[in-house]
């Protein structure tokens, strides 16, 4: 399997090869991480969300939101799901968890920029 | 209203507010930020996507989250800045014409100035894409404001033209929100954004990546309807014969950005014609003294982290300027670039302290090195092991190596190494 390590912007080529159970051959990787995100990317790929969520009585109609941590890839259309027809109100701080434990993932969905009252 | 201050910062995004804390932690306190838009964080305030903040802060924030942070020291040392203010002129003198609301047209006296104007977006019109004119083709960026932070949906069908950062992002954006983003066409061999985002946003959902492909019609009266695309050859242009209609109700461009530098036109300053951005030394001046730049004005960076260290430096280059303090060496060497190298800066350095360089490369390149030498001499090199012109790269020149300096008549970054990597023809 041929990658392209998304940690930092350096973006190695990555191959990585299942030798047997749990045994991984893995050639191009630029530091540790990139070796735990080849096995990761080849097992469960990991991603954070972010998009935005609509906003009540604010200074802005929308407010920009992450999950607080990766979550599997396959969940992050559910994920969508759960955000949609979602009001919150302000005022919001950053970090304001704004879904807890978003499409049973274990990670909120939380607010990346501060909203004031109108 | 008439007033004076010590350093002007226009352009309230993340290079004018690292370069307003820089000016800040160096002692400077009479300064002033303006910033056109109601809010500061300029175009972070639409990137909600993160992988931002790796270098500067050591983690992965989104562009909000980094914006607040250099918001908050501006808001906490308390310094002055105007929202919603236009600068409409900047004279060689460093007085400042602007305009707000609040003020009308105000007349600002600085020892100082600061460009952070940032960059804009080619549009359609720059490519002169031939066809109508219907609604549904928009930049990427336009886009990416609509859904991010208006809340309203582009397209639904959607082709995007170019593989910058933003065009990637948005593929992937538009994705999560239901479109059908058919394919990405880039009219160069390789992509010009970053690798791990052709990776995260086109490969995860399977969208074609189509290098050597251009769009060369526009269909559609009233609402975009499709596009042809067609193959391009080695000088990039259409092969006839290899036309395809590809129907969508939207087109997104994301084919580059310029720096915005009409006020600094205005005010007289040198532009190097291969960044489009100011001619600095290594403290970032222009070639007008106390006229200083940074960030996409500058030249387009990949990474925001990079913006904000490039602000610092001119904000070190302005507290020694405003004390008196500039190099009094005014014989600057020039800095060009040589084989393989598309641009370099700073265009020209006064060679008294260590400089770190910054630049891209015309093509790709594998294995070799970079080296910044007087034609006889190398003074600093660095090898890579692949070097892309979607990357910025960067070269540090130490202090001490910058010997026998009266003999250098002009320093010159170039690559050796391999030949240039041949055009594949990918897909």
């Amino acid at each position: 399997m041929q990658l392209i390590c998304i940690l930092c912007p350096r973006g190695c080529h990555i191959q990585i090869q299942q030798v047997k159970d749990g045994e991984w051959k893995i050639e191009g990787h630029g530091c540790k991480r990139g070796k735990d995100y080849a096995i990761q990317e080849a097992t469960c790929p990991l991603r954070v969300l972010t998009t935005s969520v609509w906003v009540e009585g604010g200074n802005h109609r929308l407010v920009s939101a992450k999950t607080d941590r990766s979550i599997p890839r396959d969940k992050i259309i559910e994920s969508l799901k759960q955000t949609k027809g979602l009001t919150v109100k302000a005022p919001i701080n950053i970090g304001d968890i704004l879904v807890k434990n978003i499409a049973g993932t274990g990670a909120n969905l939380v607010a990346t920029r501060k909203i004031d009252r109108e | 209203m008439f007033r004076k201050a010590e350093v002007v910062i226009i352009g309230g995004g993340p290079a004018g507010l690292a370069a307003a804390l820089s000016c800040h932690k160096h002692g400077i306190r009479d300064i002033l930020l303006l910033e056109r838009d109601e809010y500061l964080g300029g175009i972070l305030q639409q990137c909600i996507h993160n992988g931002f903040g790796l270098h500067w802060f050591g983690e992965e924030l989104t562009g909000p989250e980094y914006a607040q942070r250099f918001i908050d020291g501006v808001i906490e040392k308390e310094i002055p800045y105007l929202l919603n203010t236009m600068v409409i002129e900047v004279r060689e003198d460093k007085t400042i014409y602007a305009v707000n609301p609040q003020y009308g047209l105000m007349e600002i006296k600085a020892k100082a100035v600061i460009f952070a104007m940032g960059c804009r977006e080619r549009t359609r019109g720059a490519l002169k894409i031939p066809g109508g004119r219907p609604a549904g083709v928009y930049t990427a960026g336009m886009a990416q404001r609509l859904i991010n932070m208006e809340g309203y949906m582009p397209g639904r069908e959607v082709v995007i033209l170019g593989s910058g950062d933003i065009g990637l992002i948005m593929a992937r954006r538009l994705t999560w929100e239901g479109a059908r983003v058919k394919m990405v066409c880039e009219i160069m061999p390789y992509s010009t954004g970053l690798t791990r985002n052709v990776r995260q946003c086109l490969d995860d959902y399977g969208i074609p990546l189509k290098y050597n492909h251009t769009v060369v019609k526009i269909h559609g009266r009233e609402r975009l309807e499709g596009v042809t695309i067609a193959r391009v050859d080695d000088r990039r242009l259409p092969i006839p014969g290899s036309e395809e209609y590809v129907s969508c109700d939207t087109l997104l461009l994301s084919v580059g950005l310029i720096p915005e530098n009409e006020l600094s036109e205005g005010a007289g300053v040198m532009l190097d014609p291969m960044t489009g951005g100011p001619v600095v030394d290594e403290y970032r001046q222009t070639t007008i003294p106390g006229i200083f730049c940074c960030g996409n004005v500058l030249h387009v960076h990949d990474l925001v982290d990079y913006v904000s260290e490039e602000a610092e430096i001119a904000g070190d280059g302005v507290y020694r300027y405003v004390n008196g303090q500039s190099s009094s060496n005014s014989n600057y060497l020039p800095v060009v670039p040589g084989e393989g190298i598309r641009y370099v800066v700073p265009q020209r350095i006064c060679g008294d302290r260590e400089v770190e360089f910054f630049f891209r490369s015309d093509a790709i390149y594998e294995r070799g090195s970079v080296e910044l030498t007087d034609g006889e001499r190398v003074f600093a090199s660095k090898k890579f092991m692949r070097l892309v012109p979607g990357q910025m790269e960067r070269l540090k020149l130490k202090k001490e190596a910058l010997t026998d300096k009266e003999k250098i008549k002009y320093l010159q970054l170039r690559w050796k190494g391999s030949a240039k990597e041949d055009d594949r023809v990918c897909n």
